[in-house]
């Protein structure tokens, strides 16, 4: 069935592609050069628009991506894993040679707002221009700006690794045309500043819909839905529904909430763990007290969910039994026997929304990894969790992360051995 | 009123204090992610030598390991993902807090070797082998083995599985630090048996009863090494 549904999706993308072809299709790219710039060399070089730049680039996250691990910062080469292949990230460096030093900012706003590269060759969207697009003309320019002062550093990216038929230039063209609209974002004259402050944050810059929802199997990003969760493809974390509202993924969660977590990487509701806490590290926990509020009131104002039919919660006895011993042993002593933590230091069990998402996989990969929230201003001395994965096996792991799901007010369904087989192994990037 | 608030407050902390696990503020509570497998004092795991020993290494060749992990020139997945996140600032007070613990060493398991094969491995040790210019591993850590402050770790007292992988990690580059590298160097000049020879040799030595690194410059490496001109730096 499943072979079915791919075939078919498949012959949608190449009937898709003829028609993208035929529309697109010869419409050619050249770069600008430097020189018939509308932007004179002197505007790049203003101290106030670089810095702005950089504060714009950091909440942009573009580092994390565009820096390989223990490479120099913005020279690239890191690799976004995806179900189509790994894609680099480029040098964004001004090395004329690897990186943007011949680039225009028309050249750079091409990129940015229409997803294509200098040459006009539509770019993967690996690159989030689907959301990027959202980004005004000034902020862009601000990011140039400060992406020209950048000391050049000489480094190619790898070269994708993306298999036929994805890597035709087609496909790309017929995946545009499916998912992808340039257009800068429109405020809501209905809603206040804050709010539109919030949604072009969060819809552009912040890119947070990237994660935060289901992708098809052609990894396009819903139209009627954002940031209802999801699970991202390939590094198997599961990206909560943001909603605060009844059955959101952060239901009950106050502004405070996600302000202290997006600042400090914690809060009275959870701790931030895996790539979210690279986020944190990186990018969050430097933005101002305003655009954190704005982005905190935007997320409030989310629809509520549709109640998710009950499933059947009933595990299976002995498993039960199992996990809340092995609770009581391993887990006690810092989340507490009701589950509730330790403000501050160890994040509440009961009803934190990572340990009740729809696939168990967040619950599962912090026990068998462990690990450090992220370091801040806020918490530069976090405390960690035990890796439990040379300690417990795949039935104690499913056995304890069940029990913890349907604990105190939690009601997700309980995780297979199978899961934890299958997560033990998924590599941790 | 305000009195009334002011004789609340502490009836509420301790109730608090009552439901919620006390936690230490120490750094061994905040670093249970490392002493899951390292052990609260770093004292690793001497029988199988899988999880190192870290108990007294010196600090600056902690730091410098845990940020090679972090830069990934040494590959272990759980510990890149432990320490990926962690400022240069709070990787030195782990490094710190390991550097300085007193752990007396426990006996590992020998693997059986011949005699030549351990004669092989004292020379090597001790001597080196100058036709392949493999300089004595004394010649850097330190006439005791012990190590020399802040950088180089000491060899004695170290299970034979460790030393050998070790040996070998280096080889396969799965084991790297700032350049030069000069450990890669040297372990790229020591073929199969050589590895064997060296470990299973330092393994089999009791170690000295002064078991602490020796003072900073009382080594003088015959190899141009980057641990040792370059301080760890943040990223």
């Amino acid at each position: 069935m499943k072979w079915l549904l791919r075939l078919s999706m498949l012959a949608v993308l190449a009937a898709v592609a003829l028609g993208a072809w035929l529309a697109f299709g010869n419409r050619g790219g050249r770069p600008t050069p430097r020189a018939d710039s509308a932007v004179a060399p002197a505007t790049l070089r203003d101290p106030a628009l670089i810095a702005r730049g950089e504060y714009l680039a950091t909440l942009g996250d573009c580092a994390t991506c565009h820096t390989a691990q223990g490479g120099a910062r913005y020279a690239g080469g890191r690799m976004t894993p995806t179900p189509f292949g790994d894609i680099p990230a480029p040098n964004l460096t001004p090395d004329r040679e690897t990186g943007l030093g011949e680039w225009s900012f028309e050249d750079f706003w091409r990129a940015l707002h229409h997803g294509q590269g200098r040459d006009g060759r539509p770019l993967y969207p690996a690159f989030p221009y689907t959301s990027f697009t959202k980004v005004g003309r000034d902020d862009a320019l601000a990011m140039f700006a400060y992406l020209q002062s950048l000391a050049p550093v000489r480094q190619s990216a790898p070269s994708p690794s993306v298999g036929f038929p994805y890597n035709l230039r087609a496909s790309l063209n017929a995946w545009r045309a499916l998912y992808f609209a340039a257009g800068e974002y429109k405020p809501d004259p209905a809603r206040s500043a804050q709010w539109n402050r919030g949604a072009y944050l969060v819809q552009g810059l912040g890119h947070c819909n990237e994660c935060h929802v289901a992708r098809d199997s052609l990894g396009g990003l819903p139209r009627n839905t954002q940031l209802s969760g999801g699970q991202i493809p390939v590094q198997n974390w599961y990206a909560p529904d943001l909603s605060t509202q009844a059955n959101g993924g952060l239901e009950g969660w106050s502004e405070q909430d996600i302000v202290d977590l997006l600042k400090t990487g914690l809060s009275a509701k959870g701790s931030a763990f895996g790539p979210m806490a690279e986020v944190v590290a990186q990018s969050t926990q430097h933005m101002s007290d305003e655009d954190l509020r704005a982005v905190a009131g935007y997320l409030q104002s989310l629809p509520a969910r549709p109640a998710v039919p009950a499933k059947d919660l009933a595990g299976g006895k002995a498993q039960a039994a199992q996990g809340g011993k092995l609770y009581e042993q391993r887990c006690a002593a810092c989340h507490g026997k009701d589950g509730k933590g330790v403000a501050g230091v160890y994040p509440p069990l009961d009803g934190n929304s990572s340990v009740n998402e729809p696939t168990g996989i967040n619950a599962i990969r912090v026990v068998l990894l462990g690990g450090f929230p992220p370091v801040t201003a806020g918490n530069p001395r976090p405390y960690s969790m035990p890796p439990f994965a040379q300690q417990l096996n795949d039935a104690d792991v499913a056995a304890v992360v069940s029990y913890v799901r349907q604990a105190w007010s939690n009601k997700a369904a309980p995780v297979l051995e199978r899961d934890v087989a299958t997560y033990r192994h998924t590599p941790v990037d | 009123m305000a009195l009334l608030a002011c004789a609340a407050l502490p009836a509420m902390g301790a109730r608090a204090a009552e439901s919620a696990p006390a936690v230490p503020d120490t750094l061994q509570q905040r670093i249970a992610s490392c002493t899951a497998c390292h052990g609260a004092r770093g004292e690793g795991t001497p029988e199988s030598g899988f999880f190192p020993r870290l108990a007294g290494k010196p600090a600056g060749y902690l730091a410098r390991q845990l940020l090679d992990f972090q830069q990934g020139l040494r590959k272990y997945a759980p510990m890149e993902y432990t320490v990926r996140g962690l400022s240069p600032a709070y990787l030195r007070e782990i490094a710190e807090y390991f550097a300085a613990q007193q752990v007396p060493y426990a006996r590992s398991p020998m693997p059986r070797v011949s005699d030549a094969v351990l004669r092989r491995g004292e020379e090597l040790v001790t001597k080196g082998d100058p036709a392949r210019k493999v300089p004595a591993c004394a010649a850097c850590h330190g006439s005791q083995l012990t190590g020399v402050q802040p950088d180089i770790p000491g060899l004695v007292g170290l299970p034979y599985d460790y030393l050998s992988s070790q040996l070998g990690s280096w080889r396969t580059k799965t084991r790297a630090t700032v350049a030069p590298d000069c450990m890669a160097e040297v372990a790229g000049r020591l073929d199969a048996s050589d590895i064997t020879a060296v470990a299973a040799w330092l393994a089999g030595q009791e170690p000295p009863a002064d078991v602490h690194a020796q003072p900073a410059g009382s080594v003088n490496p015959p190899l141009a090494c980057g641990v040792l001109g370059v301080r760890e730096s943040a990223r």
